[in-house]
């Protein structure tokens, strides 16, 4: 199997989000993954995103008024 | 189906454990308390209304989530009918926190982008992601929180793939841009002579 061909920093950062997106093509996402196990900025660049991914996604983790709870329950009440 | 008390047993506890869940991805679709709640009670109504329609249980929480979703995009798409939208190449230019934070006349801390994550609260992001405009919020809201692909978040909307990626792109940027601002509001970018934490 051929090694991905090598790409730089610049062309890394440019398609970084859609490849943690899982939004690239397949040789693009092995030339990118080959270059992350070698650069530790990018790298480090990368596992910031991810981080800060995790953190907005946390920014939907909330808990529900007691009026909501009542609203809903006797919305099922009513099916 | 629906008219079985199993069903409506399952139905009752799959809301009752996604509520907060839910009402969060509607506060932040929505950016207003009473609107989410509306958004979630209509979800909830739409979701056993056409629970006949679900032929996996197992993908309810993706089910509903899509019912809230698509209610909330059908609900704008409404309000604004008739409103051109804005032009996309217009305005915010591209912005990384990580650069920022990587900027050498910085003295910070030895991993600033930890420290940075570590010192940021829930209401930190949330403020920044309201503050984003409302078609910019949605997307990021869909990919970001929801896990929407892009192609989804196209037809969700109604808008070329291409429109995604860009509005996408500039939605991170100024998350992005409001989070170093809060930052920097809070002390958090000065050098390391007087730096200050933000949430001690």
């Amino acid at each position: 199997m051929t090694e991905p061909e090598k790409i730089r920093c610049e062309e890394v950062i440019a398609h970084l989000l859609s490849y943690l997106d899982g939004e690239i093509d397949d040789v693009k996402r092995a030339q990118i993954d080959r270059h992350l196990e070698e650069c530790r900025g990018c790298f480090s660049r990368a596992e910031f995103e991810k981080a800060l991914r995790g953190r907005v996604q946390q920014a939907a983790d909330t808990q529900p008024s007691a009026s909501l709870q009542e609203r809903i329950k006797a919305l099922i009440d009513q099916f | 189906m629906r008219d079985d008390t199993c069903n409506r047993a399952f139905f009752e506890g799959e809301i009752r454990r996604l509520l907060g869940r839910l009402y969060g991805v509607a506060l932040r679709l929505t950016g207003n308390p009473a609107e989410a709640e509306d958004l979630v009670s209509e979800t909830t109504i739409k979701a056993w209304s056409k629970l006949d329609q679900l032929e996996d249980r197992q993908s309810f929480p993706k089910w509903v989530f899509r019912i809230l979703t698509n209610t909330y995009v059908s609900s704008r798409r409404q309000a604004h009918s008739g409103r051109t939208e804005p032009l996309e190449e217009e305005g915010e230019q591209a912005f990384s926190l990580f650069e920022k934070l990587h900027q050498p006349f910085l003295l910070w801390w030895s991993n600033p982008e930890r420290e940075l994550l570590n010192k940021l609260l829930g209401e930190d992001i949330e403020r920044a992601l309201d503050s984003l405009p409302e078609n910019f919020r949605t997307i990021v809201v869909l990919v970001d929180i929801e896990g929407y692909a892009y192609d989804e978040v196209a037809e969700s909307l109604g808008v070329p793939i291409g429109t995604v990626r860009s509005r996408l792109s500039r939605a991170r940027s100024m998350l992005q841009r409001g989070l170093w601002e809060q930052a920097e509001a809070a002390g958090l970018t000065v050098d390391s002579s007087t730096k200050e934490h933000v949430h001690d």
